[in-house]
């Protein structure tokens, strides 16, 4: 199947300093499709170039196998664009209701706003002052501003940053509504539980470059075949050493890493290990990025 | 250009402009501040031009007696000011801040040598003393005089308040005009409303132009009312054609919204675009002629006051206003304006940038 999108050895400087480099993935119609990475990885400006917010330095971006880096092309992807923002202003003094018709009538086709409205449960506070709205409610809008335009891919960068849990999973199923639309979404975000809730596909990206590309399942399976056995600290009464395990220590909690669980469970009980705190959880996609992008700290 | 998305974004801007109140207020009350200034400044009679101290043991009943004798001290445009202390009165005298020092007691008067307005008193004093005046303006006659023929006329005085007024409108705009767009525009950029829109398919040209009109209609909205406003206080001059008027006043907005423009096309500090607007606005209002005429100033400075919208909008709005000159004779500056808007459009367009 043709891609509805398609990237191509994208590229941005900035100065000396490369953002992107080399970056090539393809959507396919009504996938969801995750950028993850670590600050400063490339993501947002990717997205920005995807967007047609940020010119690329060099490389192609193919919407529906026309070339749409200037001219007509680019007018008509825009009209089939919808775009979130990570952080974004609108107008002072205006309401929900005047920010949705306003960018309504930005565009050629829009879709029917009291549908809008209600997959988006903006009814309650549509003539109040957008300045006015909470985090959750804020995001919802903006959401909204997206999808004024009926579009047919949907850009998301870090919709649910700074939200709380709540209204993150009230967002990640109006993300799950939109894409049960046929509609195809490309998101990027730094929760990896949301990249797996949402993605059927995500490119991990590190320096400007994609690192690790395909499905999260396919993603966990090629890179772990173990699990992770957690116990707190203390139910190891002598030196850790002397475990024979691959065992690492996060604060409080010991992390041991092991593809046969029978065989370190036996292990623990021979160093007379209590296992009355024992947990036993899969690999993550928490886990595959830090392997893939380091635990040092990005700024 | 898509009409439904520019109609679109000057709503926008409109009614954003509208609801915020303490802008509003200040884009209305500013102005009429000015008017209400000038009102005051310039109604009622016309100010005194000399001040003469009297000094005397009992000065305000001196000063009574002094009018019915002498024709000097009915002679108007002087203010007769009773003194009760001789020797601070002398000091002021010195400080040019008396005119002129009378003694009514003694019979001395006191001017200050280096004062041009101490030497226009003393003549008038002598004068007054050699044809006994009455102090008072006649009727236009004719006297002879050493063969001179004296020929007098009439007409209304060209106030200096009628002189400064199409001046205030002017500068009203420019600073209405630069901070209004410029400023705003820098705002949007900031914080990241150009960017939203940009994702749109709004264009740039659609985009500034509703920010022009928006702008336009308002300043034109504000000067008329100041205008008229004006007008009610102090009854200023208007020889030309109003729509003449309204055309310079439209073209000059239109000039100044697209230099506020050309400035804002890239900045994203705020504080930048406030140094910069300060710097083209406060030369431009002192170059422009505003408040004084260049008339004999440095032929330098007075070319350099060409290169600013202002001072094309002002000449005309003067020539139109006090010589009802006519769209012809004001064609110089129209032209002018019309290419300055044209240039600074065209390069404001090219160099905006969403970001």
């Amino acid at each position: 199947m043709a891609a509805l999108l398609q990237v191509t050895n994208l590229v941005k400087h900035f100065d000396a300093v490369i953002a992107v480099d080399g970056v090539s993935f393809a959507l396919q119609q009504g996938t969801c499709f995750g950028l993850l990475g670590p600050n400063g990885a490339g993501k947002t400006t990717t997205i920005e170039m995807l967007e047609g917010i940020t010119e690329p330095s060099s490389g192609e971006i193919y919407y529906r196998g026309q070339r749409v880096n200037a001219g007509a092309a680019r007018e008509a992807f825009r009209n089939d664009a919808g775009i979130m923002f990570q952080s974004t202003a609108l107008q002072d003094f205006i309401t929900v209701r005047e920010a949705l018709e306003m960018f309504g009538r930005l565009y050629s086709r829009t879709i029917d706003s009291d549908e809008l409205i209600k997959i988006c449960a903006l009814g309650e506070f549509l003539d109040r002052d957008t300045r006015k709205l909470s985090g959750g409610q804020r995001q919802r809008l903006l959401l909204a501003m997206a999808l004024v335009n009926d579009p047919q891919v949907v850009f998301l960068d870090e919709p649910t940053t700074g939200l709380d849990p709540q209204a993150r999973r009230n967002l990640w199923a109006l993300v799950q509504r939109i894409k049960a639309q046929g509609k195809t979404v490309l998101l990027t975000t730094h929760y990896m539980e949301e990249a797996y809730e949402l993605c059927d596909e995500i490119a991990i990206m590190d320096h400007g470059r994609i690192i690790a590309h395909g499905s999260p399942k396919a993603l966990l399976a090629e890179h772990f075949d173990e699990v992770v056995l957690q116990l707190p600290r203390s139910d190891i009464l002598g030196p850790i050493e002397n475990v024979p395990l691959n065992l690492t220590v996060q604060g409080d909690i010991v992390e041991i890493l092991s593809s046969d669980i029978n065989a370190a469970v036996r292990t623990l009980l021979a160093h007379d290990v209590s296992l009355a705190g024992l947990q036993i959880r899969p690999r993550t996609l928490d886990d595959l990025f830090l392997a893939l992008t380091g635990a040092a700290l990005r700024t | 250009m898509n009409l439904r998305r520019f109609f679109t974004v000057l709503a926008a801007r409109n009614r954003e402009f509208i609801r915020d109140r303490s802008a509003l207020g200040w884009n209305i009350l500013f102005p009429v501040l000015i008017v209400a200034g000038f009102a005051f400044a310039f109604s009622g009679e016309p100010l005194d031009q000399y001040k003469v101290g009297v000094y005397a043991e009992a000065p305000l009943q001196k000063l009574v007696t002094a009018k019915q004798e002498h024709a000097f001290f009915r002679t108007s445009y002087i203010q007769f000011i009773p003194i009760t202390r001789l020797d601070q009165a002398i000091i002021k005298v010195e400080r040019h801040q008396l005119d002129m020092l009378f003694d009514l007691d003694s019979g001395h008067y006191w001017i200050n040598s280096d004062s041009p307005k101490g030497y226009m008193l003393e003549r008038v004093l002598h004068g007054a003393v050699m044809v006994d005046a009455d102090g008072r303006r006649g009727a236009p006659v004719a006297v002879e005089t050493d063969g001179y023929q004296r020929q007098t006329v009439s007409g209304r005085e060209i106030r200096y308040v009628d002189w400064v007024i199409p001046g205030i409108l002017a500068m009203n705009m420019m600073f209405s005009s630069l901070f209004g767009v410029g400023y705003v525009i820098v705002r949007y950029r900031k914080n990241g409303v150009l960017r939203r829109l940009q994702a749109t398919p709004l264009s740039a040209f659609e985009f500034l132009s509703a920010q022009v009109v928006s702008r336009l209609w308002l300043i034109m909205a504000i000067s008329i009312m100041v205008y008229v406003g004006a007008d009610l206080f102090i009854d200023f001059t208007m020889f030309g054609s109003y729509w003449n008027l309204l055309l310079v006043f439209s073209l000059g907005a239109v000039s100044l919204i697209s230099m506020g423009l050309l400035v804002a096309a890239r900045i994203r500090s705020e504080e930048l675009a406030g140094g910069i607007l300060n710097l083209v606005s406060w030369p431009m209002m002192f170059l422009s002629g505003v408040w004084f005429s260049l008339e004999g100033a440095n032929p330098l400075m007075q070319n350099l006051a060409l290169i600013f919208p202002l001072t094309h909008i002002i000449d005309a709005a003067r020539s139109i206003m006090i010589d009802g000159a006519s769209l012809v004779e004001i064609s110089t500056q129209l032209l002018v304006l019309s290419v300055m808007s044209a240039v600074f459009l065209l390069l404001g367009a090219v160099l905006f940038r969403w970001k």
